[in-house]
């Protein structure tokens, strides 16, 4: 009898155990399927971080490539050479010149796109910007973001608008990778009394070459390789702060022996 | 290193008081007073027995100085001061130079420690009232050193040549403006040209690099001098020369050497732990100590969201945006700064030391502090609705700090000051 108790004991809570979770299950479904009646793609985009991490070499890598395949061609990088690039993201310098760097470009150039500054000024209105330090001016998250938040636009001369930066004169490039989205405005009233177009959430016109997951990996990565160009040193900076700190840490212990030894004699 | 004399017996220390008679040293001491300088300044020099935390600033300050000196030397080799070249040679310097980063980054840190140091160092001197007579002009001569760091701060931030070093300068040079009748004119001789541009960059670059470290080292050396002379005070508020022993020496004074410079090294210890957390894991500080937008080229075509100075600054840039009248909040500004330099004569406390002084004295400098504090974390931030009306708060409360210290270190009720300072040996 004894024997039998203990073994049911396990087997009651387990069963409550899974009255539980099966209840928490259901709530959790339902509380899903209240959701799902209003999607609001999009709405929280303010809150969306990038959280990337340049210590990340293969993330950091597969941005290159991204940068390479779909910024280089209107964006320079003009403070990074191609060799650094190389040596920082140990890419083998037959591979470097292989798969990135353009055709007539040496290692030892800095990352300039084909572009004439002239012409894309004429084409765009401004000249597209230098991304060398776009990371450290705006922060990472700001550039996740507006990588993000494109949406079709008639309005606009090149088709597409931007809710990070609005009137943005970069036409919506990767598109055939994101898809096509609308977004969707309502009316609100402001403090003034005023009427005002508040952003809502997106809708989708049409699928892009990518899912949603694998789009927002693809800019994690690109933003990330972007974070390491705006300071190709810091993973160098953070691993040599390690030892520096570690070192003052035990000449001061070793300073405060010397103080207190000295200071024997102070009455 | 035992020096021996003519007759075998080695010689005195340095503080002792027989010279070495022959010898290299004797040959180097008649040409140069080098043990005279060491005895009467280093090991001859008695301080305060009772130092406690407060008393590290002031070496920190030094420390801090040479630092500077040193960071912005090798800076000096590979910046290129100019409209078309500034921002790029720093850039230049952040990548390719070999550790440029960490000597851009020790320099740009150093700056901010710089002031935190300045700012605690002032701090003790309310403290303890190190300002009273006779220190006067030791007080003076310090306030003149933050009058000059301010500048070489200010000019410095200039250089990067990033967006905020232009605005920034546009605004702080503009303020001259508001000067009658000459102002104007006044802001464009400092510009050298009708906008800030390639002049101006320049001449702050003179003065950055040559001018004002010079007026920096003269300053500090008589702020040496000057402490010397009087001594320093101490935490209890009391002369210790008042209370000399049978040698001679203050009873309550310890030699500077080697006391204080085992005890000064520790401070410094920690102090660079600090400092190299900063440089190494977050050099900006979350825009702080570098602000984000001078991460884009000066562009006088484009202004920042907000324009603010380094947080330094911004005690005083929250005061002139209190005041609606520009003119009038050009003038609080530097009334604000120029306040410190009447401390010693409003300051009318019969003791020195807060630990002796009553709740009035002690509840001023409380709301003081934190009205410091309070300004320069409005002056980050955008001057509108509640900000603007905290910041007059704080601001009037800044003034009455110094204004009324005739009234209430007069009134304030003080308690008996001990006759030898209080020292518990560890």
């Amino acid at each position: 009898m004894r024997t039998d108790a203990l073994r049911c004991r396990p087997c009651g809570l387990a069963l409550i155990a899974a009255l539980l979770l099966a209840a928490l299950g259901c709530a959790g479904a339902s509380a899903k399927e209240e959701s799902a009646e209003q999607p609001k793609e999009g709405a929280d985009w303010q809150s969306w971080h990038v959280n990337n991490d340049v210590a990340d070499l293969a993330s950091v890598q597969r941005g290159a490539r991204n940068f390479v395949s779909h910024c280089l061609g209107c964006h320079s990088l003009k403070y990074e050479r191609w060799s650094r690039l190389g040596a920082d993201l140990r890419i083998p310098p037959s591979l470097l010149q292989q798969q990135l760097l353009p055709p007539g470009d040496k290692a030892n150039d800095y990352i300039q796109t084909s572009m004439p500054a002239a012409d894309a000024a004429n084409w765009f209105g401004k000249t597209p910007p230098d991304l060398s330090l776009m990371v450290r001016s705006r922060g990472a998250d700001y550039v996740y973001q507006m990588l993000k938040t494109f949406y079709v636009d008639p309005t606009r001369q090149t088709g597409a608008n931007n809710l990070r930066l609005p009137l943005i004169a970069m036409p919506d490039v990767l598109s055939p990778l994101a898809g096509l989205k609308r977004a969707v405005f309502r009316d609100e009233t402001n403090a003034a009394g005023g009427h005002e177009q508040v952003f809502d959430h997106f809708e989708p016109l049409a699928p892009g070459s990518m899912s949603a997951a694998e789009y927002d990996g693809f800019v994690r990565d690109t933003v990330n390789f972007l974070d390491y160009v705006s300071e190709p040193t810091q993973t160098a900076r953070r691993a040599l702060g390690v030892w520096v700190v570690l070192f003052l840490l035990a000449f001061t212990w070793l300073a405060w022996l010397v103080k207190r030894e000295y200071w024997k004699d102070v009455n | 290193m035992a020096v021996k004399t003519a007759t075998g017996a080695p010689a005195p220390l340095p503080g002792g008081s027989a010279p070495a008679k022959n010898g290299f040293r004797a040959w180097l001491n008649k040409r140069l007073p080098v043990d005279e300088f060491i005895s009467s300044q280093v090991t001859g020099y008695y301080a305060p027995k009772n130092f406690n935390i407060w008393y590290f600033f002031g070496s920190l300050a030094g420390v801090v100085l040479v630092l500077q000196l040193v960071t912005g030397i090798f800076l000096t080799m590979f910046y290129k001061p100019g409209e078309a070249t500034s921002f790029d040679s720093v850039e230049f310097i952040m990548r390719e130079v070999d550790y440029g980063w960490l000597i851009r980054y020790l320099h740009s840190t150093g700056a901010s420690a710089f002031f935190i140091v300045v700012y605690l160092h002032m701090f003790r001197a309310f403290l303890y009232g190190s300002y009273k007579a006779p220190r006067e002009l030791l007080w003076l001569v310090g306030m003149a050193v933050y009058l000059a760091l301010m500048a070489e701060a200010f000019m410095g931030y200039v250089l990067p040549w990033g967006n905020m070093s232009f605005w920034g300068a546009q605004v702080i040079v503009n303020l001259f403006g508001t000067i009658p009748g000459i102002g104007p004119g006044l802001v464009e001789w400092i510009r050298g040209d009708y906008g800030i541009a390639d002049a101006t960059l320049n001449r702050f670059f003179s003065l950055h690099v040559a001018a004002l470290p010079l007026a920096l080292l003269l300053l500090v050396l008589l702020h040496l001098v000057a402490l010397r002379q009087t001594g320093s005070n101490n935490p209890d508020g009391i002369e210790i020369k008042d209370k000399l022993g049978a040698d001679g020496k203050p009873l309550d004074g310890i030699p500077f050497h080697p006391y204080y410079t085992v005890k000064d090294v520790v401070g410094i210890g920690v102090f660079f732990v600090l400092f190299a957390i900063v440089v190494f894991f977050v050099p900006t500080l979350g825009g702080l100590f570098l602000e984000s937008p001078n991460f884009d080229p000066a562009n006088p075509m484009s202004t920042p969201e907000h324009i603010a100075p380094v947080w330094y600054f911004t005690p005083y840039y929250a005061i002139l945006r209190a005041v609606p009248d520009q003119r009038l909040g050009a003038l609080l500004m530097l009334l604000a700064v120029v306040s410190f330099l009447f401390v010693p004569w409003l300051d009318r406390s019969p003791v020195r030391s807060m630990r002796y002084r009553g709740w009035m004295s002690r509840t001023a400098l409380t709301l003081f502090a934190i009205a410091f504090v309070a300004l320069g974390y409005l002056g980050l931030q955008p001057a509108e609705g509640l900000y603007v009306l905290l910041a007059r708060i704080f601001a009037v409360i800044y003034f009455a700090f110094f204004w009324l210290m005739p009234v209430y270190t007069k009134l304030d009720p003080v308690k008996p000051v001990p006759e030898r300072v209080v020292y518990h040996a560890h």
